[in-house]
């Protein structure tokens, strides 16, 4: 990462800060407002142009809620997302629908995101109806060629979704994705709705187009090893927070937040002799209620190296190496040493493992 | 790439999605079989009067009571009305309320339910009035409508066509509620399903996403509504013209020549039969068109 820095001047194509979503809760006769899911509370990345932002964690603890916040399907209760320089938080509703052509999504179920009730041409037309006024013939033109790109046959075009396999389904939903030559794309959970021989065939999709047209991606996915496959950076969430944001190879090599160790623990070993050695890191208790998350950190209630302050003082993201993020008291942050490659710098005491810039390559 | 003239685009594979639909109504034989009923149905309803060129209002006292014979085919009743005359002529008018009060229903409960269901906001509003129309008691209302817009509507339109006008809004204007909360669940189940989330995502605004997403989406639960609609309305019809509050006594309606016949059922029961089975026919025919256009219009269930 130390080399692929930005200069202050250029801006990531995609500037999160601060994004919190809560949902409220209203309870009693009245329908009082009396509290708020805090299903994003307050979570900052960037995206370099041409880069997958790989976003993972459990079940409900917020991944696809910021995939949709970004692009503004959820109103953010706080924060900004800036896409391509313009805050799509604040846009007034004409703006962000001139806006909308430069950032898509690929949802999880595509068999849920699609219309039953229009052929796949009209599924795939269905951005250009909205943003060109093209004859029809320059649609019909462009479907085909998206068909084509995604590996659809194009006599196809006149069947309905329901006559497609999953993976195939989920073809035409990259398509339309597609249609309107969009330069970021949020992936939410594109493959977890597949079953595992097709996966292969769409991630590679993804990264063929990504290759060609130059696509910058957010892959919101609880698939560990296909992150790990298409990523070039991984954010570890828990309970609507970041716990750690790092480069691919050095997350997976070395897991630094105690929770991103524990979750990291529970990917399989493909090698029947690593597999007996690994360590697998059990967490105790449940999850807490993302409506009453602890006063400390998120994860103090599981962590199996809490100490007192934790209990206390949320820890904030912070650089802990460069291109590493790190949420936890434990793992310190870099100090002031920013400068001249300082890849050992100062740590605290045994939790902190050295670094490992080479990563894991496999 | 250059443009094409739409003609010749128009002509390019992309069939028209209509013959899907008519391939798959084709091969649902009751539909079938409905569409011919009803079709024989309005087709001697409409051109009865004139090929049989008997006047149903026509009184011949002595020749009352008649049982079929060649100069009635189906007799006369208690005046000495010719029935098959009254029959097509209750036909053309039981016809039309039902279906004009059907489609005023169903656009009335369609409008209503989508507007409910997509829109937060009216949404408490829209189902409250929806439930202070269900509370109201269903004969006094229209009882109060008939008094209070009778004169004035027969005054402009004539006696025929106001009492229909009137008819049609009453039947409608009672009947939409069903219609409305049923198409209102289905919408705010329609809208929390990801290819709605995909259009938003497009940025398709809120009226072409109703049209393209929601509208063709709760089809089913609308036609199924429609085709009941028009019994109810049928019904409803004849419940007024049996109160005195419909047609005058002299405008043969299906509804009021059943009520008519009522009185003489052990004499001549075919004065109820007729009737009834022509109710009967459409009423079923028009079901069974419903539920083979339900069928047709969902892909899914098309090339089953």
């Amino acid at each position: 990462m130390l080399d692929a820095r930005p200069s202050p001047l250029v801006e990531p194509l995609v500037r999160v800060r601060d994004l919190k979503i809560y949902f409220p809760i209203h309870t009693g006769l009245l329908r009082r407002h009396t509290g708020d899911v805090k299903a994003v509370d307050g979570v900052s990345f960037d995206i370099a142009a041409g880069e997958t932002l790989g976003l993972v964690g459990e079940s409900g603890c917020g991944k696809s809620t910021v995939g949709r916040a970004v692009l503004r399907l959820y109103e953010p209760t706080a924060g900004s997302v800036r896409i391509g320089g313009e805050d799509i938080a604040t846009l007034s509703p004409e703006r962000l629908r001139r806006k909308r052509p430069e950032m898509q999504m690929v949802f999880q179920d595509p068999q849920a995101s699609l219309n039953p009730r229009m052929t796949v041409a009209a599924i795939i037309a269905e951005p250009l109806e909205e943003h060109t006024d093209w004859s029809r013939a320059r649609k019909q033109e462009r479907v085909h060629e998206l068909m084509d790109a995604v590996g659809l046959n194009r006599a196809f075009a006149n069947r309905y979704p329901h006559a497609f396999s999953g993976g195939q389904r989920q073809r035409i939903g990259i398509a339309r994705a597609l249609a309107l030559n969009p330069k970021f794309i949020v992936c939410d959970e594109p493959i977890a709705a597949l079953d595992v021989s097709i996966q292969a065939q769409v991630v590679n999709l993804l990264e063929d187009l990504q290759e060609k047209l130059g696509l910058t991606y957010l892959f919101i996915s609880h698939d560990l090893s296909m992150v790990r496959h298409i990523a070039t950076r991984v954010a570890v969430m828990y309970l609507g927070r970041i716990a750690e944001l790092s480069p691919r190879d050095d997350l997976y090599a070395r897991p630094l937040h105690p929770y991103a160790k524990a979750l990291l623990s529970a990917v399989p070993e493909p090698d029947p002799m690593r597999e007996s050695t690994r360590r697998r890191i059990i967490l105790q208790g449940d999850v807490p209620s993302p409506a009453n998350p602890p006063r400390g950190c998120n994860f103090c209630t599981r962590c199996p190296e809490v100490q007192p302050q934790c209990h206390e003082v949320k820890p904030e993201l912070a650089e802990v190496l460069p291109g590493r993020f790190v949420a936890c008291h434990l793992v310190r942050p870099l100090s002031d040493f920013k400068t001249a490659g300082s890849t050992g710098g100062t740590f605290g005491a045994g939790t902190v493992p050295e670094p490992n810039q080479q990563g894991e390559t496999r | 790439m250059t443009d094409l003239p739409d003609s010749l685009a128009a002509a390019r594979p992309p069939r028209n999605q209509w013959w899907d639909v008519w391939d798959q109504f084709r091969s649902h034989k009751g539909a079938l079989i409905g569409s011919v009923i009803l079709a024989l149905t309005l087709f001697s309803v409409l051109a009865g009067p004139w090929l049989w060129g008997v006047d149903p209002t026509f009184i011949n006292i002595r020749m009352r009571d008649q049982p079929p014979s060649l100069a009635h085919p189906l007799g006369t009743d208690q005046l000495g009305r010719d029935m098959l005359a009254r029959l097509f002529a209750g036909g053309q008018i039981t016809i039309a309320v039902g279906m004009t009060a059907m489609a005023l229903s169903i656009l009335l409960g369609t409008l209503i339910g989508v507007l409910a269901g997509y829109f937060r906001r009216i949404d408490g509003p829209l189902m409250r009035l929806t439930d202070l129309f269900l509370a109201l008691p269903l004969l006094p209302l229209l009882l109060l409508m008939v008094m209070l817009f009778r004169e004035p509507l027969v005054g402009s339109f004539g006696p025929e066509g106001g009492i229909f006008a009137l008819i049609v809004v009453a039947i409608g204007v009672t009947s939409w509620m069903q219609t409305a909360r049923i198409v209102r669940g289905d919408v705010l189940a329609l809208k929390e399903r990801e290819f709605v989330l995909a259009s938003r995502s497009i940025g398709t605004p809120a009226r072409r996403m109703i049209l393209r997403h929601i509208l063709p989406n709760v089809m089913s639960p609308i036609m199924v509504s429609a085709t009941l609609g028009v019994a109810n309305a049928v019904i409803t019809e004849s419940a007024l013209s049996f109160l005195g509050l419909g047609f005058p006594p002299d405008f043969p309606t299906w509804g009021r020549l059943l009520n008519d016949g009522l009185a003489y059922i052990n004499l001549s029961p075919e004065r109820v039969i007729w009737p009834a089975i022509a109710l009967s026919a459409l009423v079923l025919s028009i079901n069974y068109i419903g539920d083979g256009l339900r069928d047709a219009l969902d892909p899914r269930i098309r090339g089953r």
